[in-house]
């Protein structure tokens, strides 16, 4: 079934997830300049759409594995925005009990298996739960996600060969932003992303990835696959990057133009909206009071983590093992 | 007692645990030999032979021969134990770590700390090292320096085929990721293994033999140098201690600070190179822990600074050898 035939509450439930990522990361952006946020982070916005569209067609108990621009694909799958901002802030309510950071944010029992701050370090690790759920006979499903800067890392490639042989329920999403880091990707890209994978055999689609209904319908033939022992499949999903590789990002090496052009015609949330609006799915009203709600939440989370206690300075010892001596 | 190799042992040790727990699965290169091809299944048995007969009571699924991918498995091993399964991967020599360090390093020895205590990584990754075999500088490294370096790692260095059983089966069920190291020189040495299966824990070191003029303090293989050694001293009326620590990590800090204590006279034995070594680490901690009862300098008999050598008499003469061991120990005498 289309993602648009879907009952209202659930398309609701959609936006909802989308503009809960899009107002987290502007969110941030801003608590950066307060200097109360530790560190850096890398921002999702502008590719709303993937994560939530491919989580949309996943169980609530399939898997999934991120990269360092992991808080869109943890909301998507389901973490807890009071716990996610209380990490980014440092505190011990957070995630990871303060300390992963917006690097390393998981939730195991959402099927979370962790944002990745080595590039395409999640790919084995979710052929390896991918194998696990083959094995247990669970019929669950593991994505991991990547992007493109990822696709020249050579595990990757040993990912790929891995998956296939064994016949994984694994889908590789790429999310091709155009820019690794600070240098595009057709400056160190080449031939085509789609034609490695087929050089495995691995079934690809090439998606839109402001197209939420798109990124779930191609999302559900790589799941109906994955679950009926198909094997892996290779989404390779196009995405505008709102912001800077990492918030500090003064990202002059892509044009005012470009930019520009990005934020006008690609902003997934305005194509949702309309399209939504104009199917007459549902009325600009819902959407709005689904905004204000989510403006709530996030205020709510942010005052929850500045409110919330460090960690006990204890906790630097603990949790390396469950138990070592 | 029913007498087997270090080879028996370790397959003695992975067929119980396999037995006894379904979550358990063996993944690594040629660990049947053979697979998909046109003559005998399970052909090698494993590179060196450890892992003959597993397929056969096991089946395919729970024991798999990979592509060449050290990055892929290690790290789709790492990935199925944070979900539920207790795989034993195998890394066919050290060295190969210089391909799939990240998925050890910064990926299963991490999780627990950077998931905030929420995540179990039961992993197990049997490796073989040392030098002998005369196979060049990339297939013969002592590299568990590197590992005990990491915190979230266990490293395990059996010496005696009563050992490697014992400590493989605690690390299989061990909940944390833990490197088996294991010495290509010892797969056919010979000793009391019992049928049963049986845990030694981690940081218990083994006194070897018991002494009173000099302590020796043996890594792995090198327990059997510092045993030969003090074999040779006994000979010239001079009483040498043997302890092999039997883990770098966790170590038994506590036996080794005892006996120096008691003793005075420290020489460690390593077959990895000496700088930033798990022999200068030791030496570190009872410089430490019990300086004032050292009554004289420590030192190491270790490889040298270089890669391993191919040519036989420079690899005889990279290994540590029971006489440097004692030549050090007499020098240790003579001081006062």
């Amino acid at each position: 079934m289309s993602a648009l035939q879907f009952p209202r509450e659930r398309i609701i439930g959609i936006y909802r997830s989308m503009r809960l990522i899009r107002r987290f990361e502007e969110r941030l952006m801003e608590e950066m300049s307060t200097g109360d946020i530790p560190g850096n982070t890398h921002l999702y916005a502008g590719q709303e759409a993937s994560a939530v569209g491919v989580c949309l067609a996943l169980r609530e108990d399939d898997y999934i594995s991120s990269t360092h621009r992991g808080h869109g694909h943890s909301i998507a799958k389901g973490c807890e925005i009071d716990a996610m901002m209380a990490e980014l802030f440092g505190r011990a309510t957070g995630t990871c009990a303060g300390k992963g950071g917006s690097q390393h944010i998981a939730d195991l029992r959402k099927g979370m298996l962790g944002a990745n701050g080595i590039v395409a370090g999640g790919a084995p690790i979710t052929c390896g739960a991918a194998l696990s759920a083959k094995l247990r006979g669970t019929e669950q499903v593991a994505v991991a996600f990547a992007g493109d800067g990822a696709m020249n890392e050579g595990v990757m490639a040993e990912s790929f060969n891995l998956a296939k042989i064994w016949m994984l329920p694994i889908i590789f999403v790429i999310e091709n932003n155009g820019y690794g880091e600070a240098t595009a990707n057709a400056h160190v890209s080449a031939g085509s992303f789609t034609r490695r994978a087929e050089g495995y055999d691995i079934p690809t689609d090439e998606v839109d990835g402001t197209d939420v209904f798109a990124v779930y319908e191609a999302t559900r033939v790589a799941v109906e696959r994955a679950r009926t022992g198909g094997g892996p499949t290779l989404l390779h999903i196009h995405v505008p990057r709102y912001f800077g590789h990492y918030s500090g990002d003064p990202d002059t090496y892509r044009s005012a133009d470009e930019k520009g052009e990005m934020r006008k015609n690609r902003d997934c949330l305005r194509l949702f909206r309309s399209r939504v609006e104009g199917a007459a799915l549902l009325e600009g009203a819902d959407l709005d009071q689904v905004e204000a709600e989510v403006e709530d939440q996030i205020n709510q989370a942010v005052a929850a983590a500045r409110a919330a206690p460090r960690p006990d300075a204890a906790a630097l010892h603990t949790d390396v093992y469950v138990k070592y001596m | 007692m029913a007498q087997k190799s270090y080879r028996q042992a370790i397959n003695e040790a992975l067929h119980a645990e396999m037995a006894r727990d379904p979550n358990v699965i063996l993944m690594g290169e040629d660990l049947t030999g053979g697979a998909g091809g046109s003559g005998v299944q399970d052909a090698w048995g494993g590179p060196f032979g450890v892992t003959r007969g597993l397929l056969g009571a096991y089946g395919p699924e729970r024991v798999r021969d990979t592509p060449i991918s050290e990055a892929a498995f290690i790290g789709a091993a790492a990935g199925a134990a944070l979900t539920g399964l207790r795989p034993v991967a195998e890394i066919m020599f050290i060295d190969f770590l210089g391909v799939c360090f990240d998925q050890i390093m910064n990926q299963a020895a991490k999780f627990r700390y950077m998931f905030g205590g929420r995540a179990r990584t039961p992993l197990v990754i049997r490796a073989t090292y040392g030098a002998g075999t005369r196979a060049g500088s990339q297939h013969t490294q002592a590299l568990h320096p590197i590992l005990t370096h990491i915190p979230g790692l266990k490293v395990v260095m059996p010496s005696t085929p009563y050992d490697a059983k014992g400590l493989l089966i605690q690390a299989i069920r061990d909940d944390d990721p833990v490197m088996f190291l294991e010495h290509k020189m010892l797969y056919d040495m010979v000793g009391e293994v019992p049928d049963r299966s049986y845990t030694i824990p981690f940081a218990e070191a083994r006194v070897v033999r018991d002494g009173k003029d000099v302590l020796l303090i043996g890594l792995g293989r090198m327990a059997h140098i510092a045993e030969a050694a003090a074999e040779e001293l006994a000979r010239n009326g001079i009483s040498a201690c043997v302890i092999d620590p039997r883990t770098t990590s966790p170590l038994d800090v506590e036996t080794l600070v005892e006996f120096a204590e008691k003793i005075g006279r420290v020489v460690i034995v390593d077959e990895a190179n000496p700088r930033c070594s798990v022999a200068a680490d030791i030496s570190a901690i009872l410089c430490e822990q019990c300086f004032d009862a050292l009554k004289g300098p420590i030192r190491m008999v270790t490889a040298p600074h270089t890669p391993v050598p191919y040519a036989p008499n420079l690899e005889d003469a990279y290994i540590p050898s029971a006489a440097r061991v004692v030549e050090a120990a007499q020098s240790l005498l003579r001081t006062r």
